[in-house]
């Protein structure tokens, strides 16, 4: 160690350079590894807390456990911002290989027989909300009002975000969990979370589920959505697409 | 000039603008960021996009004050010296790490937990950084990376909270030290009890001959 240098009356000169181990310096390369190890593995610890301690938290109601960082949404956006619109301003149009093509106001959605459905949200990056209360009208129902005619084997989806799409085979678009949704948790849906309507696929991954939805189209096949035009499969049935073994919706 | 009024420097001016330029940055951080994560479900939602940019914003521009001033050839020398304080652990560190040993440690300018503090604020930045960058342009990276990106930047991010926290905390309780960041200057007689080898460095007086003789310490094993 140094010996204090005894100089009082100048004033104090820069002491010699402190000596012992350089422990700073491996406290953060250390940590900055640790950080990259985390970036490289994080998604896989990531879905191991999904699936053991997410469950928990979404049923836990002190509120507090909500903050921790799984169990929870992410909000995702394709374009740079939220893509912002009223009800009042909202409609639906169910277009292409149908009968009677449609132009629908949030109203004249809420006017249908609603369904409701308390099921999971599972994102293909590893994350998922427990028991999600969903509400809005079966996509089935808009199909039949519009008439499908027999050419149609495919649903196309647009959304007013102006960049995304989303596709299903006839087939999926009738099962009774696909429903065109407007409320999330007894709440109007929020922009956030695709409002004010939204398509919420249960047994696929949350990338199916289009958000801030404006257009059904049918078409004569599968269109691939914008995530599948970008390498996801599309047919993303949680659990059996994407190389991922999630616990089915 | 008597014990009592005598101060001593210990920030100087580079230092401190540099601590306080990054304070409002950092808690601006740590506002737009919980807002980010909290909002979607709460409602924050309308600005979103605006608490973003800030976000980003502030993020890229977090290390650029510590940055310069390490850089500047005179004014950036205290600073300068003081980080190869900081990143030296001596056998005083040690023993003030140890509970059984803590108070009979005689610290020079920063104890041990204001080094690991340091260290790990600097560890840190540098992963929210770099994660925060993967979050903000995710395109070349794979969703795994990308899901890892947010899982590190998730817990640093935690882990920064709780750190700054404790530096306010510690920093309110003690009025001399956080003059010492304001002002620049601390009491010498401050010194001479928190920092008595730093003391002995800047007066040249030993720190323990004025001391008020070590009471046989009987608390030293207790918790603290």
């Amino acid at each position: 160690m140094e010996p204090a240098t005894p100089s009082p009356a100048t004033s104090p000169s820069p002491p010699a350079p402190p000596t012992g181990a350089p422990v700073g310096r491996r406290v953060v390369l250390g940590l900055v590894g640790l950080g990259v190890l985390g970036v490289v593995t994080g998604a896989r610890i990531q879905d191991f807390l999904e699936r053991t301690i997410g469950p928990v938290v979404a049923k836990d109601g002190t509120g507090f456990s909500a903050l921790l960082p799984f169990g929870r949404f992410r909000i995702y956006t394709v374009t740079g911002s939220l893509p912002r619109r009223s009800a009042e301003d909202w409609s639906l149009k169910v277009h292409g290989l149908v009968d009677a093509p449609l132009r629908i106001s949030f109203d004249e959605l809420r006017a249908m027989e609603p369904t409701s459905l308390t099921k999971d949200f599972q994102c293909v990056t590893g994350w998922r909300v427990s028991d999600v209360q969903w509400r809005g009208v079966r996509l089935a129902d808009l199909l039949d009002r519009a008439g499908v005619q027999d050419r149609a084997q495919a649903v196309r989806f647009t959304s007013f975000d102006g960049a995304y799409t989303e596709s299903l085979s006839l087939e999926q678009a009738r099962r009774r969990d696909v429903i065109v949704a407007y409320e999330m948790e007894g709440d109007a849906l929020s922009t956030a979370h695709g409002g004010p309507v939204r398509l919420y696929v249960a047994p696929m991954y949350g990338y199916k589920s289009i958000k801030w939805l404006d257009g059904i189209e049918l078409t004569d096949r599968v269109i691939p959505g914008y995530w599948e035009e970008r390498g996801y499969d599309v047919d993303a049935w949680i659990g059996m697409s994407n190389g991922r073994d999630d616990a089915g919706v | 000039m008597s014990l009592a009024t005598e101060e001593l420097d210990r920030f100087d001016t580079t230092e401190r603008v540099v601590h306080w330029v990054t304070a409002v940055l950092l808690l601006t951080l740590l506002g737009t960021g919980f807002a980010l994560y909290a909002g979607p479900l709460s409602t924050l939602v309308g600005r979103r996009e605006l608490v973003k940019t800030v976000h980003v914003i502030a993020g890229l521009a977090l290390p650029v004050p510590l940055v310069i001033a390490l850089l500047l050839p005179r004014r950036g020398r205290a600073l300068r010296a003081d980080v190869r304080r900081i990143d030296r652990f001596d056998a005083e560190d040690r023993r003030w790490l140890r509970r059984r040993t803590h108070r009979r440690a005689r610290t020079g300018k920063f104890n041990a937990g204001q080094k690991l503090n340091a260290s790990f604020l600097v560890a840190a930045g540098i992963a929210l950084l770099g994660t925060g960058v993967i979050m903000r342009w995710p395109d070349p990276w794979s969703v795994d990376l990308r899901t890892g990106a947010t899982f590190v930047h998730d817990w640093f991010a935690i882990g920064v909270l709780l750190a700054v926290a404790g530096h306010i905390v510690f920093a309110l309780r003690d009025p001399d030290a956080l003059g010492g960041m304001l002002r620049g200057r601390v009491p010498a007689r401050w010194a001479r009890k928190e920092h008595p080898r730093w003391y002995e460095e800047m007066t040249g007086r030993p720190a323990d001959k004025l001391a008020p003789a070590r009471k046989p310490e009987s608390r030293a094993g207790s918790p603290r």
